[in-house]
């Protein structure tokens, strides 16, 4: 029993500081542990895709063999960083999402910005417009163009006033994928049997690229895009944790998210009309970096950016393989994974408390 | 002393036609402990949310040490008044640890990480509200009044001049609620703290505030030292309720409703 005399001596009866030395590492030097270990697990996946295939690389005759060069250079590299250029994008898209709705669902493919985006360039192949506007895709345009029309949609229809209702902005999102998955396969009906073929093709998510010149132009639009969501790293750190709270602490909410939106549908708008709707990446990636080091959306996006480049390289390397000389699209492989993925979140929905 | 905050004329609705907060115009010294009392939807949070730069008003203006909000800067805000919600919810298994800290965002620049010294802060500052031992423990896992616990231990990491703090007490126990009250009354008399409570608990504010302000409708119905606040007929008008009594017994108010 404590006398009075001694509860009163301190505001509160302190309660051992030493309890708190076994509080966690400063997230600092868990962002290089972090990046350290997944630009290894990169460079092993990098190899691994540039060797994996109905025919298999031997790296040691590419001096030699002008065939296993030109099988090298022109089509099995540019797969390779194609896989992880989309799969950073969509990776790193999923988690400042997941962060700026306070969703751990949240993915393009789930707030229908993917759907958009598919919408968009399914009308721009349907059309047949294959010019460029100033060096610039059209196809590229008018997926932009729907995804972000896809993402504001969502985000007005989830949003009552000043209130972001929490359950509201998957359930929008889902609609509208319907919605827009709807309008492709009608586009799709309606159009000539090539171009329909071209579509399908596309829907599902696939990666077939010869050369660079596709990569360059893509790389224009993704890598500023990169930068700028690691820019607003910290913002959409205190973001997750609750707007009211990242305002009070000098985060500026609505220009915070306005770039964000813009830069997700930039990101997803490119990816889906070179690569297709490739769905989940955004869901699987995060949620395994988050697993492995900690929920810190700093190191939650950067190691977004290398893990979904990896995870997307493992699964094209999985899709080209898995049934000998018949090619998988990749989207087929990670939805596969994904579907279940999703579940198992929602099955552990005690971890999160808005789900 | 000096003035800290200051709404002169400040009129918010959220939707035309009903305003929340009208006519309001009132000020938190410096360094003391204030109390927001008043009836549900009276315009309590709001008129905290207003102060806290999270609301702009639709007429009037909201000074901090006599410059206008918006003028003083995000940031600097940020490094002078801190806000703790009535709830806040968390989605992800953030710990403990990590929400306090970005209570030193203010502080870090964008592309830093928080340093030693910053860990340290935090640490103390969960120490100061009792909770050092929850550091490790996933936001998520905790109980409310923990919660409200930690969203405390984040604001007074800001290190601000000024601690708004909506209803912070709901969730307490009986000794955490009489202990933040003490707590923030020792940190008033060593730095100097100016702190806006918005409370329920009528019966802690005298004798531990230094000033009480009640909202009716919007409007401030009555202000002065809890003990001139915390009469019958001041809160009969406040509350509406014609039951309200009140006893001063060994120099502290007790208040019921009959």
């Amino acid at each position: 029993m404590k006398r009075p005399s001694e509860i009163e001596t301190a505001p509160f009866p302190s309660r051992a500081r030493e309890q708190a030395v076994q509080a966690p590492a400063l997230a600092g030097s868990r962002f290089l542990r972090t990046l350290v270990i997944l630009t290894i697990l990169l460079a092993l996946l990098i190899l691994l895709g540039l060797w994996a295939g109905t025919r298999t690389i031997d790296f040691s005759q590419l001096r030699s063999d002008p065939l296993a060069r030109t099988l090298f250079f022109r089509l099995r590299l540019p797969r390779v960083v194609m896989a992880a250029l989309i799969g950073a994008s969509l990776a790193m898209v999923g988690a400042a999402l997941q962060a700026l709705f306070r969703n751990p669902l949240a993915d393009p493919a789930t707030l229908g910005v993917s759907g958009g985006g598919a919408m968009g360039a399914s009308i721009a192949i349907a059309l047949g417009w294959g010019e460029r506007v100033s060096g610039v895709p059209l196809v590229f345009v008018t997926a932009f163009g729907g995804a972000i029309a896809a993402f504001l949609l969502v985000h007005r229809i989830s949003r009552a006033g000043q209130m972001q209702l929490p359950g509201a902005i998957l359930l929008a999102g889902v609609v509208v994928n319907l919605i827009a998955s709807a309008a492709v396969l009608t586009i799709q009906y309606l159009t000539d049997a090539s171009r329909a073929l071209q579509i399908l093709r596309w829907m599902i998510g696939s990666l077939d690229v010869v050369g660079f010149d596709t990569i360059w132009r893509m790389l224009i639009f993704l890598a500023p895009c990169w930068v700028i969501l690691l820019a607003f790293s910290r913002d959409l750190h205190l973001l997750a944790m609750g707007e009211d709270s990242a305002a009070t602490l000098g985060v500026n909410v609505k220009r915070c998210e306005w770039v964000i939106h813009l830069v997700c549908s930039l990101l997803v708008g490119v990816t889906v009309a070179v690569g297709g709707a490739i769905a989940f990446v955004g869901l699987i990636v995060p949620h395994i970096v988050r697993l492995l080091f900690g929920e810190d959306l700093r190191i939650v996006l950067a190691g977004s950016l290398l893990l979904g480049a990896g995870f997307l390289i493992a699964a094209d390397a999985v899709a080209r393989t898995a049934l000998g000389p018949l090619e998988l699209p990749v989207g087929a492989v990670t939805a596969l994974l994904g579907g279940p993925v999703f579940l198992w979140l929602l099955h552990r929905r005690q971890r999160y408390s808005a789900l | 002393m000096t003035a800290l905050l200051e709404a002169r004329n400040v009129e918010f609705s959220y939707s035309a036609g009903s305003p929340v907060i009208r006519e309001l115009s009132l000020t938190v010294k410096a360094g003391t402990l204030c109390a927001l009392v008043g009836a549900n939807g009276c315009g309590k949070s709001t008129l905290i949310r207003l102060f806290a730069s999270l609301l702009t008003p639709a007429q009037g203006e909201i000074l901090f040490g006599g410059t206008r909000l918006p003028a003083v800067g995000r940031r600097e805000i940020a490094r002078r008044i801190a806000y703790v919600p009535q709830a806040a919810p968390m989605v992800f298994p953030f710990t403990v640890l990590e929400v306090v800290l970005t209570g030193r965002s203010p502080y870090t620049p964008r592309f830093h990480f928080e340093d030693e010294s910053d860990r340290a802060r935090a640490l103390e500052a969960l120490a100061t509200v009792d909770a050092a031992h929850l550091a490790a423990r996933r936001v998520t896992e905790l109980s409310g009044g923990e919660r409200q616990m930690v969203a405390v231990a984040r604001a007074l990491a800001q290190e601000p001049q000024c601690l708004l703090l909506d209803e912070p007490s709901s969730a307490l126990d009986l000794k955490h609620r009489a202990a933040l009250v003490r707590t923030l009354a020792a940190l008033r008399d060593a730095q100097g703290l100016t702190v806006l409570m918005v409370t329920q608990d009528l019966a802690l504010i005298d004798p531990l505030f230094d000033y009480a302000f009640a909202l009716r409708a919007g409007e401030l119905a009555a202000e002065g030292p809890p003990a001139e606040v915390l009469r019958d007929p001041v809160l009969t008008h406040v509350y509406d309720d014609p039951h309200i009594r009140t006893s001063r017994v060994e120099g502290r108010t007790l208040i019921w409703s009959d």
